[in-house]
């Protein structure tokens, strides 16, 4: 039993980590209706710039606070120069001109910092707590609590702010939006410019687990959209219970179920995405969209 | 001094023209109805005030040439513009859509106020507070995107063809709240409309539009009385 326990806890620990991503994800789709495939090359651009900081000798709290800054900016920047010509458009072309910024974006750090993987240092002590025969990392805990912490801020914002309202909006329908003077470019902006701070963040958290390397995120995102549309995609709330499933599902599968093991296990999130998927078009806690024609 | 002002106004997409110099004017509390056939600029001329198409000439609002500026910024200065094929947020509830209709305002007592005035006006609304807009039958979008453009506390509305796709019944309707709005509250509106018996029922002045220019203008008891306006536009 306590094994079974042990098997949840770890899997709710890597979870959290796929969910940080995964409200990136949300976030850009709820404030543009996107889907940004370059949304973890953005994290670990910016987790470099902390690395960074912190080579230089500078406290990682600097460095996280120096990451965030600088991943705001970063989003703002490329929504505004590059996905800006693909909006409107045709959404498929949107989701390739993604993906070349993934592959770009990875270019740009594996020529500055190489494709080595590097120790980088944890916010949280690298300690581990007994609770009832279960052990539990600080880390794992340290990045539970600030996940959850962002997704509360992120549903407070989209449903109880007027800015919020202005990036759903927005993403609903811009044209429309302007016509009450909503400043659409800047909330375009604004929307990838949040999602990429938030990345920075999940690149600061995980980067000591994972080793920061310019693919540290690559296997992270493919989980993280598994579970950004398996939450539906609209919802901070579905993205985060959405990645703590994927995680404990894919790791009692791959304990509990020989044929599948370790190399298989990859694939148990997709099942289960697919699974529900066929019983629940618009996810776990999206909002079903109405079209009347 | 007159509200609105379009002086010699062009207006294309891309390449070829839609507008060929139009002027017209429009008095503060004043309502004027552009008529015309399919494809004459009547949208063409919303559009060129409200900054979505790309124009030539003058446009003044309350003295200041708003020209070139972009839907955003005209809607801050205070024109609402009600596009054709109904302006609304479909992925955002009916209450959603009127507070996005009042971004710019600050005053959220009569915000309040405003929204509760809105659905006095379409009671249908009422009911439909919590739908996506998306849920809500083509006559309700029509009022949703009216009542939404009047939440921006407007000094002039551009109501673009409210009629359309809309029965006949419903469309009375929809003219029925408008006409009261402008009792109520003297906003100054430019209606296209293709149906002129509605048009008329809320306008003072009528302009027509003939491939992009205009052909006839006057108050609309003068263009009753014209032969060729009325077997052109009110059926004989």
């Amino acid at each position: 039993m306590s094994y079974f326990v042990q098997l949840v806890v770890d899997g709710l620990a890597t979870g959290s980590i796929y969910g940080a991503l995964a409200l990136a994800i949300v976030l850009v789709n709820r404030s543009t209706g996107m889907i940004n495939f370059s949304q973890g090359a953005l994290a670990v651009l910016s987790t470099f710039v902390a690395y960074a900081v912190v080579q230089a000798g500078g406290p990682l709290l600097l460095g996280l606070v120096v990451a965030v800054a600088f991943g705001v900016v970063l989003g703002a920047v490329l929504e505004r120069l590059v996905v800006r010509r693909f909006e409107g458009g045709d959404p498929n072309t949107a989701v390739v001109a993604t993906i070349g910024l993934l592959v770009l974006v990875s270019g740009i750090a594996g020529a500055i910092w190489s494709y080595d993987p590097r120790a980088f240092p944890s916010l949280f002590p690298n300690e581990t707590l007994a609770l009832g025969g279960v052990f539990v990392s600080v880390r794992s805990l340290g990045t539970t609590a600030v996940l959850v912490a962002v997704m509360v801020a992120l549903q407070l914002l989209f449903r109880a702010t007027k800015l919020g309202l202005a990036m759903r909006a927005v993403a609903d329908n811009p044209g429309s939006s302007a016509l009450s003077g909503l400043p659409v470019s800047r909330l375009l902006m604004l929307g990838w410019g949040i999602a990429a701070g938030l990345g920075a963040v999940a690149g600061v958290l995980v980067a000591p687990q994972l080793f920061i390397s310019p693919t540290m995120l690559d296997f992270t995102l493919v989980y993280a959209l598994a579970a950004a549309i398996l939450g539906g995609l609209d919802s901070p709330l579905g993205a985060v219970v959405a990645g703590w499933f994927i995680g404990v599902v894919e790791n009692l599968a791959g304990a509990y179920v020989d044929v599948i093991g370790n190399d298989l296990k990859i694939a148990v999130p997709f099942a289960a995405m697919i699974v529900v998927l066929v019983l629940r078009p618009q996810g776990l806690f999206g909002r079903r969209t109405v079209v009347r024609v | 001094m007159s509200l609105l002002e379009l002086q010699d106004v062009t207006a294309s997409y891309g390449q070829g023209s839609v507008l060929h110099g139009i002027s017209l004017s429009l008095a503060e509390h004043g309502a004027t109805g552009i008529l015309g056939a399919n494809g004459a600029g009547k949208t063409t001329t919303l559009r060129a005030i409200s900054g979505t198409v790309r124009t030539t000439g003058r446009i003044l609002f309350d003295g200041r040439d708003i020209s070139g500026l972009g839907p955003d910024r005209t809607a801050r200065l205070g024109i609402a513009h009600v596009p054709e094929g109904r302006g609304t947020l479909p992925q955002l509830s009916v209450r959603e859509n009127l507070l996005v209709g009042a971004y710019q305002r600050r005053d959220r007592k009569q915000i309040a106020t405003d929204v509760d005035y809105c659905l006095d006006l379409f009671p249908q609304l009422q009911q439909r507070i919590a739908s996506h807009a998306a849920a809500l039958s083509g006559g309700e979008q029509q009022m949703l995107a009216v009542a939404r453009a009047f939440m921006a506390k407007p000094r002039l509305m551009l109501l673009d063809e409210a009629s359309l796709g809309l029965a006949p019944s419903t469309a009375r309707h929809v003219y029925e709240a408008v006409r009261r709005l402008r009792r109520e509250t003297g906003l100054s509106m430019l209606v296209v409309e293709q149906n002129a018996v509605l048009a008329f029922s809320v306008v003072e002045h009528v302009t027509v539009l003939e491939t992009g220019r205009v052909t006839v203008e006057g108050r609309t008891d003068e263009l009753m009385g014209m032969d060729s306006v009325r077997r052109a536009y009110l059926g004989g």
